[in-house]
């Protein structure tokens, strides 16, 4: 009985292979782009976990200095003699050929076990080897792959390492880095002996930090994968749209038949137990096919992810993919659910159904304008709770919970929103075939509309988010010309090349500015402090988002401080608020400046207190002022003077490349997954139309008969595609707007620490709207071929008796 | 003479074959004249009724309207034969269900730009469906279908109606009320009436009754 019942089950599908075959694709391209972002989101942690357990910073507390400048070696010496248990470790960046990598020092001897993620006394390194001059860099395969050709030290490979990170002795790290006797903190043994002196009496300056669980990477990447995942849920969403449709379709179609079945003798609770076994089938199926997929749309973005996380935050993560059970597992896990979800009205109106049901189709006309108005409401509701969680709520999670009740929200409004313009469009029309057309364009409404919300959905993301990019596009490329004003940016190898660059350069340009900073830790958190020369070029250009009028002038004193934005918003800061620097010195905050990009925070102040201030800062970097056209000459002459690499001269142009390539990049992903999203819902369309398409002929052959032809019947069918597809896009502008507005005013503030003024771009929404029309006549061309195909035999079938 | 079928033959593919419905049918009917076509279940008066009233056209002969062959018209003069000249009213009913039943039964006189406004209110009141006019198919019974059915066929004012089997999915009263109404209504226009059936006590109301079997007329 069991394997009966199943076989009459399974043989609609057989019956409906499009069907079938849409179901599967919606399911698996849903599952797909979803896991993608799983994928990507995956590589990147693991990479970040990798960072951070490199010597186990992880798992060990360690000694800094409270402020985060450089431990002397003699405080290590003094410790060890005290009978503390440490290890010394120094970390730092430069540059190999055109590799930033970052250089991890270690002393083998001393160094905790705990903390050995590489044996140097494996035999392909070797302990002597690896202590004595020119020592040994171990590094990931990629990250030797690419230092191909480059000067380095011998390389060995582990790839316990992530990528762009190198290990070796402390002594070589001490002379790569050029910084001799000094440590970045130093590693504490998990048992200390107990008898040692207390800390405060033998290194006065160091401060114990606990192991530091999350890097600072995955907190500062957090909420670039949070958009990710944001954009991930969102296609599975306009994906479910297909599979629910495409349920429902199947379920209604096999009402009959479960009657017949029941009637026959098959228990309710048997065959919907049937239908779940089959639903679970089914999705994994799909599941399984959309996480393969979703691993390859993944290898295809993941080499721009990768380099605008580089860019952004400077976080390496691999250029390939490894395979993840977690991926797997929650690609399955979420294609079954979603099934579900999506069956269970369904399930639950069979479960619930009379064996006998009155013979009469469904009243249509008054249960859909019912359910219609029931939704419509619950669209009201979500979008009063997105305006009060916007109004209320503070972080990322309620901002992206404000962007989801608000696209949900507009999503449920939409079909009484359609309905009511088509009602208008039939009480406008005057001919009879336009009246028909909008009636009957409002009969399809039911079985049309999810399409068309998940076609909303995807208007409204790609409208909303082409503005977010293209209003931050529009403000970063000013911004870049306030921020980088100077024709020259120099960058020396040493201090003492520093000074002879700079009195070269004094004689031969206009200005030469010193770009001198160093890094702090100010409220709890990483700050790169800079000092600045006094000069008009400040003055006239710096992007300033609000300022005291004599802002310039106490900074020249040495009497105010500047912040970016994203650090007085973390803290909360407003203009004449106290900046604490280094001993205890307060300056007041006279100014805040756009900083996209960054980020860290960022504190200016007057060069000369810098210098008081912050003795070891580094005074390495300059930028000069000349005239445009002496530009390239001067900079040749330099780097010939003082055999200066290329990249250690750069004129304005090619950083302004440089930034605006990083900003591309950053936001190709977003647009692939927008791109993506709407070729779902365009399938969503195609997917319904189709399933309609044989419901529609008992429908279309009365106006036949009446006289209408096919052709132009099937020109309706195109039309109403259309029609359908422009309200929508009408409707997706109010809401495309509000999530642009959203995503710039709240979810940036929140995640990156910076607002942003809003751009329309009427052509873009134009060519979108292009867009949507383009997919809604793809959508309808085919079951409109086939109209036109129709033999008037299987029309006049409508019409036989023996139906 | 109003309809002529002369010598009509059609066939089906099927699976198994062609299947030969019709076999040289000639038949004709006068203007303002009924006719009741009767015959077993399958043997081909649905596809005659179909054939002539444009439909679908026949594998050899010729169908004259008012002495114009329709057969060999093009999709598009066929349809608008069917939009001007011709009444259909089916056993399913067949309305439009995204039309309320005003704009159903206005619907083929104004695709035909034949639409009355006097004339349709009168029958409106004659079938009866004055209280109805804002209800949709689906709120409707099957005979008070069938009233907006011939309400819609004769809107028009057609010179030909073909039914097929117009009661046949009504209960016997109604279905035998139905008809009164429809062949007083077919003598007040003039219109002439060709109607399927298979009950001998229906076909003996009309004027003329003609048999199919076998492919052939009797
Ligand atoms: N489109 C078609 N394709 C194949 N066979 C058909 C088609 N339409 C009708 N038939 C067959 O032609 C025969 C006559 O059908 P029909 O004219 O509907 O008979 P009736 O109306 O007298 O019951 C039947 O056997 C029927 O199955
Ligand atoms: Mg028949």
């Amino acid at each position: 009985m069991l394997t009966q019942g199943f076989a009459v089950l399974l043989s609609h599908w057989w019956r409906h292979k499009l069907q079938f075959a849409m179901l599967l694709l919606g399911l698996a391209l849903a599952t797909a782009l979803w896991s993608a972002v799983q994928a990507i989101n995956g590589e990147a942690r693991a990479s970040y976990a990798r960072a951070a357990a490199v010597v186990g910073q992880d798992r060990l507390e360690q000694l800094t200095t409270a402020d985060g400048t450089h431990i002397p070696q003699e405080s290590y010496i003094a410790l060890r003699k005290a009978g503390w248990l440490v290890s010394p470790v120094l970390e730092g960046e430069k540059r190999f050929g055109g590799e930033r990598l970052r250089i991890l020092g270690v002393d083998p001897i001393t160094l905790p076990a705990d903390a050995a993620q590489v044996d140097v006394g494996a035999a392909d390194i070797g302990l002597a080897r690896f202590i004595t001059a020119p020592g040994v860099f171990i590094m990931s395969g990629e990250t030797a792959a690419r230092l191909k050709g480059v000067d380095t030290p011998p390389i060995r490979i582990s790839d316990a390492l992530p990528p762009g990170t190198v290990l070796t002795d402390i002594g070589i790290a001490q002379q790569v880095l050029d910084a001799p006797g000094q440590l970045s903190r130093l590693l504490l043994a998990p048992r200390q002996p107990t008898e040692a002196r207390p800390l405060a009496e033998v290194a006065p300056g160091l401060v114990r930090r606990a192991p530091a669980v999350e890097s600072d990477l995955s907190r500062l990447t957090d909420s670039f994968h949070l958009n990710l995942t944001a954009f991930g849920l969102l296609a599975f969403a306009v994906g479910l749209f297909i599979v629910h449709s495409a349920i429902g379709l199947a379920f209604e179609q096999r009402r009959p038949v479960i009657r017949t079945l029941r009637a026959l003798g098959l228990p309710l609770r048997t065959l919907v137990l049937l239908m779940v076994v089959e639903l679970l089938v089914l999705s994994t199926v799909a599941g399984l096919i959309g996480v393969a997929l979703g691993y390859g749309v993944a290898s295809l973005l993941l080499p721009d992810v990768a380099a605008s996380l580089r860019g952004l935050y400077g976080a390496e993560v691999p250029g390939t993919l490894s395979i993840r059970p977690s991926v797997w597992g929650l690609g399955l896990a979420i294609a079954v659910a979603g099934t579900l979800v999506s069956a269970a009205s369904r399930l639950w109106r069979i479960a619930t159904m009379p064996l006998l049901a009155p013979a009469r189709p469904r009243a249509w006309s008054l249960a859909s304008e019912r359910a219609l108005r029931l939704q419509a409401v619950g669209g009201i509701l979500l979008l009063v709770a997105a305006w009060l969680v916007v109004q209320f709520g503070s972080g990322l999670v309620a901002g992206f919970s404000a962007l989801g009740a608000m696209l949900l929200g507009a999503a449920l409004l939409l079909p009484l929103v359609l309905s009511l313009l088509l009602k208008l469009g039939e009480r406008l029309s005057k001919g009879v075939i336009a009246q028909w057309f909008w009636a009957d364009t409002r009969q399809q409404l039911p079985g049309l509309s999810l399409a068309l919300m998940a076609l909303l959905l995807a208007l409204a993301a790609n409208a909303g988010v082409g503005t977010m990019v293209q209003s931050f596009r529009l403000t970063f490329v000013g911004w870049l010309d306030q921020r980088l004003p100077s024709e020259l940016y120099v960058s020396t190898r040493s201090n003492d090349e520093s000074q002879k660059v700079h009195d070269w350069l004094a004689s031969r340009s206009d200005a030469v500015l010193p770009i001198w900073n160093t890094e702090v830790r100010m409220f709890g958190q990483p700050v790169q402090v800079f000092g600045i020369a006094d000069h008009a070029t400040y003055r006239d250009y710096w992007p300033m988002l609000e300022a005291m009028p004599d802002a310039w002038d106490r900074i020249a004193r040495g009497e105010g401080a500047l912040a970016n934005e994203q650090l007085a918003r973390r803290q909360k800061l407003a203009l004449g608020d106290m900046i604490p620097l280094e001993g205890g010195h307060k300056l007041p905050l006279v100014g805040i400046f756009s900083d996209y990009g960054n980020p860290k925070g960022q504190v200016i102040i007057g060069v000369r207190l810098l210098e008081t201030l912050y003795p070891d800062a580094s005074r390495l970097r300059y930028a000069v002022r000349i005239a445009h056209d002496k530009a390239p000459k001067l900079a040749e002459e330099l780097r010939a003077t003082f055999d200066l690499p290329e990249e250690n001269v750069v004129n304005q142009t090619t950083i302004k490349d440089f930034s605006l390539k990083i900003f591309e990049r950053t936001f190709a992903v977003t647009a692939a997954l927008n791109v993506l999203t709407l070729g779902v819902a365009a399938i969503a369309i195609f997917a319904s139309l189709l399933t309609l398409s044989g419901m529609r002929l008992s429908q279309l052959a009365p106006a036949w008969a009446m006289g209408l032809t096919l052709k132009r019947l099937a020109l309706l069918e195109i039309l109403r595609s259309v029609a359908l597809a422009s309200f929508t896009m009408l409707a997706a502008v109010p809401v495309g707007l509000g999530l642009a507005w959203m995503l710039l005013a709240v979810i940036n503030v929140e995640a990156f620490g910076w607002r942003l003024p809003m751009h329309v771009f009427p052509m873009d929404w134009l060519r979108l709207f292009l867009l949507a029309v383009a997919s809604a006549i793809i959508a309808a061309l085919l079951p409109a071929l086939w109209l036109t195909r129709r033999q008037p035999a299987d029309l006049v079938k409508v019409f036989a008796n023996e139906r | 003479m109003l309809l002529d079928l002369e010598d009509v033959s059609k066939s089906y593919p099927t699976g198994e074959g062609v299947l030969q419905v019709l076999r040289g049918v000639s038949l004709s009917l006068d203007a303002g004249e009924s006719l009741a076509l009767t015959g077993e279940s399958g043997s081909g008066k649905s596809t005659l009724l179909h054939l002539a009233g444009g439909l679908d056209r026949p594998d050899s002969g010729a169908i004259r309207f008012e002495g114009k062959d329709i057969a060999g018209l093009g999709d598009v003069e066929l349809a608008a034969f069917r939009r001007v000249s011709v009444g259909l009213v089916f056993q399913q009913f067949n309305l439009i269900p995204s039309l309320d039943v005003a704009a159903n039964l206005a619907f083929q006189a104004r695709l035909g730009d034949r639409y009355d406004a006097a004339w349709s209110e009168w029958l409106t009141e004659r079938l009866g469906l004055s209280k109805l006019l804002d209800r949709y198919p689906e709120q409707l019974s099957g005979g008070q279908q069938q009233r907006v059915a011939i309400g819609r066929a004769l809107a028009g004012r057609p010179q030909l109606i073909l039914a097929d089997e117009p009661t046949g999915n009504l209960d016997e009263a109604t279905g035998d009320a139905i008809l009164e109404l429809m062949l007083a209504l077919m003598r007040e226009t003039g219109a002439a009436l060709l109607m399927v059936t298979h009950s001998n006590r229906l076909a003996s109301r009309l004027g003329r009754r003609l048999h199919l079997a076998a492919g052939k007329l009797g």
